[in-house]
């Protein structure tokens, strides 16, 4: 059960560079590899990646695959698809690793579906109970966790949530960059340009505390109840995408995956229920603070400070008592 | 041109969760249920096509009973017709298996263009459209922000990470998964609830289907409710008490005020 953990690089401005998750995804198959007693190897797909290959080779790997191929320049599932699969049945790879990616999500379903398997997407643990392997994965938008088998044969497919294992716990070791050339047919899916939309007015990363606030709020009309909170705190304020998509807030203040990533002294969740989405944008924040009426909302997972109740009586309360201590 | 919406019934948003004593799944119980968020905005997306380049759309749902208010609303928003796959026990197929029961209720239907909304809000895979794609044979995108009609064609605009986008062109007929926040979701108005009520909703069973196999290749096992990874100091009691609380740590713990 020889597992592969396939990388992700991208060559948005410039030559392709790593996707930081990939590396997170090579720290866990390493430690699945060790658990397991079984090898690791890692692939990483595009057209000019020698380079980033040779970067893997003084890692602890068994094999370092380049999948090259001018028609993997530019990403599209189809080619992806065929690639992968290829060399999954190239290597008999028993276990195939992924980060969860947007270029993930786009290709992984296809695969599994393609070998007749199902992947297991967005994991945030694995344990090993009698020689198998469980992963864990969030249901409900992270209100809750459930474990997850695979029951049929290998090879098992799944994607790591970002941040679940830690990049620096890469082994060093040393291996030699293996060239694999599949066989492709162009895509029927024609990727065209990559861009982003008009500079962003708000840099949410300069503020020193954020308020930001959620769907708790109800509507557009109680944005001002927040606005007081931040107002007083000298804050600025943000908020989670159903606001933004909603058009309560534009779309520029949105923390998240989509959004801005953010790291202030104190950041202020209310009304927020703490979605990975979300969470991935905040919780590298030194002091979080929660406002929400579900105690069980993952966002208390991440809180150091919290109340449990309604945001229209405490976020009010907050605002006299904050004015009281800063007088 | 003909749509598919493919939608789902979740749980409603501010639901609080229990995990059923089994400890396989959640109290359904006391739950109250609405279409699956990102799936409303594919339905939005779909209504808004249809009105500018004409054609037919048509919802497609599998789920027990229950999901038959979901789809009325659906109707009564403006699709034309809907496809209903009675199955109780969604929980025991594997989103292939799934994705398998909705293939082959679309497949005679021969839609132009097939929609989902990104992920499901309860299981949260986000690989039904994906699959559903590759067993029916056709080209996809997901994470879709903008959709335009060509001549045979869509041109498509995906969300990246970190606020990058990029535009994809794929021949029809072809299926999107559609991003929250996509289009603004209008309200059924009165008429169209009153409309709603004499189109049709066609059952299909989903031992009736011809979906290949059902065995599922992996498990759930036990729900739970996540551990914290910080220890929370949480303050109760009424708001003024408990905002006192907080400031005062605030200020003097935390010395961020």
């Amino acid at each position: 059960m020889n597992i592969l953990v396939v990388m992700e690089q991208r060559a948005v401005q410039g030559p392709p560079a790593w996707s930081r998750m990939s590396w997170e995804t090579l720290a866990a198959g390493q430690q699945l590899a060790r658990e397991l007693q079984q090898p690791v190897s890692a692939a990483v797909l595009g057209q000019g990646i020698e380079n980033l290959a040779s970067e893997l080779t003084d890692k602890k790997l068994e094999h370092v695959y380049a999948v090259e191929h001018d028609l993997l320049k530019d990403y599209t599932p189809d080619t992806y698809t065929a690639a992968v699969r290829q060399l999954v049945e190239k290597t008999q790879a028993g276990i195939v690793i992924f980060p969860h990616t947007y270029q993930v999500r786009d290709f992984l379903p296809k695969l599994a579906t393609a070998l007749g398997r199902v992947a297991v997407s967005d994991v945030i643990a694995h344990r090993i109970e009698d020689g198998k392997l469980v992963l864990v994965r969030q249901l409900f938008q992270g209100k809750l966790n459930v474990d997850v088998r695979f029951t049929g044969d290998p090879p098992y497919f799944a994607s790591l949530q970002a941040g679940a294992y830690r990049a620096d716990h890469i082994e060093a070791g040393s291996a030699a960059v293996e060239k694999f050339t599949p066989q492709l047919t162009p895509s029927r899916i024609q990727p065209l340009d990559l861009f982003r939309e008009a500079q962003r007015a708000v840099d949410l990363t300069a503020a020193e505390i954020i308020v930001s606030v959620g769907r708790g709020i109800k509507e557009a009309d109680n944005i001002p109840i927040v606005q007081k909170l931040a107002d007083v705190l000298g804050a600025e304020l943000a908020a989670s995408r159903p606001i933004c998509d909603s058009g309560w807030l534009p779309m520029e203040r949105q923390v998240g995956s989509s959004g801005q990533t953010v790291a202030p002294k104190m950041y202020l969740a209310v009304g927020i229920s703490g979605a990975i989405q979300h969470l991935v944008g905040m919780k590298g924040s030194k002091i979080i603070v929660a406002i929400n009426k579900d105690a069980n909302a993952p966002i208390f997972e991440v809180a150091d400070y919290g109340i449990v109740g309604d945001l229209f009586q405490v976020v009010p309360a907050l605002v006299e008592e904050i004015k009281k201590a800063k007088s | 041109m003909k749509i598919i919406v493919c939608t789902k019934q979740v749980p409603a948003r501010d639901s609080q969760l229990r995990v059923a004593s089994s400890g396989a799944w959640i109290q359904e119980a006391d739950l109250s249920y609405e279409i699956n968020e990102p799936d409303a905005y594919a339905l939005e997306e779909g209504l808004q096509l249809k009105e500018k380049h004409g054609g037919e759309v048509v919802v497609l749902c599998a789920g027990p009973a229950r999901a038959a208010q979901t789809i009325r609303e659906a109707l009564a928003k403006g699709a034309d017709r809907a496809i209903h796959i009675a199955e109780e026990d969604l929980g025991a197929f594997d989103p292939l298996g799934a994705a398998r029961l909705l293939a082959a209720a679309l497949r005679p239907e021969s839609p132009d263009l097939v929609l989902t909304g990104l992920q499901s809000d309860d299981l949260g895979y986000g690989q039904t459209g994906v699959i559903l794609a590759e067993l029916l044979g056709l080209p996809h995108a997901t994470i879709i922000m903008q959709v335009e009609k060509q001549d045979g064609a869509i041109r498509v605009k995906r969300e990246l990470e970190d606020g990058w986008f990029q535009h994809v062109e794929m021949p029809l007929p072809a299926l999107l998964t559609i991003q929250s926040g996509i289009n603004k979701l209008r309200y059924a108005t009165l008429m169209g609830i009153k409309k709603a009520k004499n189109k049709e909703i066609r059952n299909v069973t989903a031992a009736s289907l011809d979906a290949g196999s059902a065995v599922p290749s992996i498990q759930l096992g036990r729900v739970y409710l996540p551990g914290r990874s910080k220890q929370t100091q949480l303050f109760d009691g009424p708001p003024k008490e408990a905002a006192a609380k907080l400031v005062e740590k605030l200020k003097f713990e935390a010395r961020v005020i």
